[in-house]
């Protein structure tokens, strides 16, 4: 008490000045915490997220057809739980094997109480909230099976993982869109957080390898892939996205020939790659600068070709220092998915767009947007800490400590 | 990594065997380049053709004489003269103007904002950067459109009319717009009064305005905030250590010795800010403010003039952000250190 009394003195009192700031911010920011709790408990009316729930999950994709929404996420939630527990058998380096570490336990707790909570408290029926119950049930169970024997598999566990989430997505793609028996579902009908995800993903997925070649033919000795790559990479960081993708729904259909032009969800998807990928090669780029020319000239004097020696020995330690900047572009690439709904798309924001034109929910817009801002603020800030995690586990100087 | 195989043990007296042409150093790049021109050089005669064959069919093929026919539509605010009889042209460039005039306002918020919350982050009052942490993390993680049409419909078009508006000093805060004192006729100091229920000054700035500029100045203020607080980091703590052991306050230490030692990080980080508010101004579509973009959207849906209308926006958006470099650089050239 005593400590926690001198720590407040030190931080907020030391001085005059500190203490009248002090005095003044706690009471702003009490105001404005009162304020909005009052708006949330007594004013708005949420209704509006209740009943639109599934709107705002999957948009218009087929009632019927909706199970395969709820297989995918069982599966997606089954991978990150078995991910999670092999990183946990394979502790990084700088940290001893512990099970469940503090913060996995926070986590876990965090998540049962919002997997209990969340559903009941937006007044879901009874069959849906059973299904969050048991998703929730899922990943701990996968989570501490992995954890429990993972070590046996050995390394080979952790590469089954790498090479799990491509299929998985794969996977993913056929149950959403349909094919293989699966009666096909038209991109019209995707939407909400759904067509959000997918849009990211997709377009995060590839626009990685086209952001590295584009980076590495920006550095090479050749004059005529160094130009092309500079073009490309200045004419997309020079427009704003909203102007390429205005380009994407107006002029592709005239630069394909007649019938070719994909449909309109993946129109907008491969300009986002295509955006994205330009933002990449700067990233990598950077990375690339910071491995010393001295790294190269050793791989060649080994006899490594010119490809290989990039391959194997300049790629990965470029890429692992460029990673912050790589997985800041991924969450402003998640971000920039809402501008989809200015060219007519129903994602989050498209999807919360048409709800308020519903007179039924007219004025209801902070509720919405406020539900809409905690969703990609998790979302983004998930992002954040699984690059800052990533980093430790790929930093080859970490020393072993005892947490 | 492959084992190297061992190299075939050659008469040293002898001279190289000539290699292939297809290992041959100085021929295998401009084979390289060459499949790689050609293959690039294929792609755009592809789509160039099929875009002549299309617009030919569609009837329109590139031509200018569009711009010359009155547009038909108005802009609400525009500071250029405009009405719906001029030509196409006026209205566009009556969209950049306006788009010109948030980015010159909303670079100077945003440059206010962000080196207040990167100052604040360097704070002696645990609060106060915590205050800045937690602004910036919440900032950067909620996508910019979302927040415009928070401001746009939350805030601005939720604010009461007539008496019931928000008066502070000098600024009036109604739904039907901004009131700001400023010179009013006879170049004498005006605030803003209320006419017959109706707020009067001499600025009034729309309401879309508003939460453009709010958007803006809030988001782009936060990436300012890294910028300058990585900039101020970048100063050595001697820096501080000396200046407060001369008696200098906390403000003076770092205003006069840490800001001028930090620019020279600072300033070529704020040139990416720049454009990107430069580019994230086209989202003023959102919230019903003409800017340049929305001008040339409705340009498109009444003409039909895709190409004409996209190349007019690509130059006018790569003009500005070369603009803003070249001014930029200019800047950097001052604040780096000359050594003698």
């Amino acid at each position: 008490m005593k400590r926690l009394l001198r720590r407040l003195r030190a931080e907020l009192f030391a001085t005059r000045t500190d203490a009248v700031l002090s005095v003044v911010l706690i009471s702003l920011i009490s105001l404005a915490a009162f304020g909005v709790l009052r708006w949330a408990f007594t004013q708005a009316q949420w209704a509006v997220i209740r009943v639109n729930s599934t709107l705002f999950a999957v948009g218009r994709y087929p009632v019927e057809q909706q199970w395969r929404v709820w297989l995918l996420t069982a599966l997606l939630v089954a991978a990150s739980g078995a991910t999670w527990g092999l990183l946990r058998a394979h502790p990084r380096p700088d940290r001893t094997g512990v099970l469940w570490p503090r913060n996995d336990r926070i986590a876990a707790t965090l998540l049962v109480v919002l997997g209990l909570w969340r559903p009941w408290a937006m007044g879901l029926t009874v069959s849906i909230q059973a299904r969050w119950w048991g998703l929730v049930a899922l990943l701990l169970l996968v989570r501490w099976l992995a954890g429990r024997f993972g070590r046996r598999f050995g390394p080979t566990g952790l590469r089954l993982v790498a090479l799990m989430w491509p299929v998985l997505y794969l996977v993913g793609m056929v149950l959403i869109s349909g094919g293989l028996g699966l009666v096909t579902v038209s991109p019209s009908e995707w939407g909400g957080l759904m067509l959000t995800l997918l849009a990211s993903s997709f377009a995060i997925l590839l626009c990685f390898p086209i952001g590295v070649l584009l980076a590495l033919g920006r550095r090479s000795d050749l004059p005529l892939l160094r130009w092309g790559s500079v073009l490309y990479i200045e004419f997309i960081r020079g427009a704003p996205l909203i102007t390429l993708l205005f380009l994407g729904q107006n002029i592709l259909g005239f630069l394909l020939p007649g019938g070719l032009a994909p449909e309109r969800v993946w129109r907008a998807a491969w300009v986002l790659t295509f955006f994205a990928a330009a933002y990449l090669a700067e990233a990598v780029r950077s990375g690339l600068a910071a491995v010393p020319q001295g790294q190269l000239e050793a791989a060649r004097s080994l006899g490594l070709s010119h490809p290989k020696a990039l391959q194997h020995v300049v790629l990965p330690q470029a890429l692992r220092v460029a990673l912050p900047a790589m997985v800041g572009q991924f969450i402003s690439l998640l971000q920039d998915t809402t501008l989809l709904s200015l060219i007519g798309l129903l994602e989050l924001l498209g999807t919360a767009r048409t709800v308020m034109a519903n007179p039924a929910f007219l004025g209801r817009n902070g509720e919405v947007y406020l539900t809409l801002a905690v969703l990609f603020w998790g979302c983004c800030a998930a992002l954040g800490l699984g690059s800052r995690a990533l980093e430790r586990r790929l930093d080859p100087h970490a020393v072993p400590t005892a947490t | 990594m492959a084992p190297v195989p061992p190299a075939k043990p050659t008469p040293s007296s002898l001279p190289a065997p000539k290699p292939p042409w297809w290992r041959d150093r100085r021929v295998v790049p401009w084979v390289v380049q060459a499949v790689v021109g050609l293959l690039v050089l294929l792609l755009i005669a592809f789509l160039l053709g099929n875009l002549i064959r299309n617009l030919t069919a569609a009837g329109l093929l590139l031509s200018w004489r569009w711009l010359q026919q009155p547009a038909g539509f108005d802009i609400s605010e525009s500071v250029i003269p405009f009405n719906a009889q001029l030509p196409y042209w006026r209205a566009l460039a009556a969209g950049l103007v306006n788009t010109i005039r948030a980015v010159l306002v909303g670079l100077v918020g945003a440059t206010l904002m962000g080196c207040l919350v990167g100052m604040a982050s360097f704070s002696h009052n645990g609060l106060l950067r915590r205050l800045a942490r937690v602004y910036v993390e919440v900032v950067r993680n909620i996508p910019l459109l979302l927040q415009l049409v928070f401001w746009y419909f939350v805030v601005f078009l939720t604010l009461p009319n007539g008496v019931a508006a928000i008066q502070l000093p000098g600024v009036v805060l109604a739904k039907s717009g901004l009131y700001i004192a400023g010179l009013g006729e006879g170049l004498r100091w005006m605030g803003p009064t209320l006419v017959n229920g109706v707020w009067q000054a001499p600025v009034r700035l729309s309401v879309e305005f508003g939460a453009l500029l709010t958007g803006l100045i809030v988001y782009s203020g936060a990436f300012i905030a890294e910028v300058v607080r990585g900039g101020i980091a970048a100063v050595p703590k001697g820096q501080w250590e000396a200046a407060s052991s001369l008696g200098l306050s906390w403000f003076a230490t770092l205003r006069r010795i840490v800001l001028p030692q930090s620019l020279r990080v600072i300033v070529p980080g704020l040139n990416t800010q720049y454009i990107s508010l430069a580019k994230n101004s086209s989202l003023a579509v959102a919230v019903g403010y003409t800017d340049l973009y929305s001008v040339a959207e409705t340009t498109l849906n009444q003409t039909g003039r895709a190409v004409e209308v996209i190349l007019v926006l690509l130059a006018a958006y790569l003009t500005l952000d070369l603009l803003i470099s070249a001014l930029m650089n200019g800047l950097n050239h001052l604040v780096q250190i000359r050594e003698r």
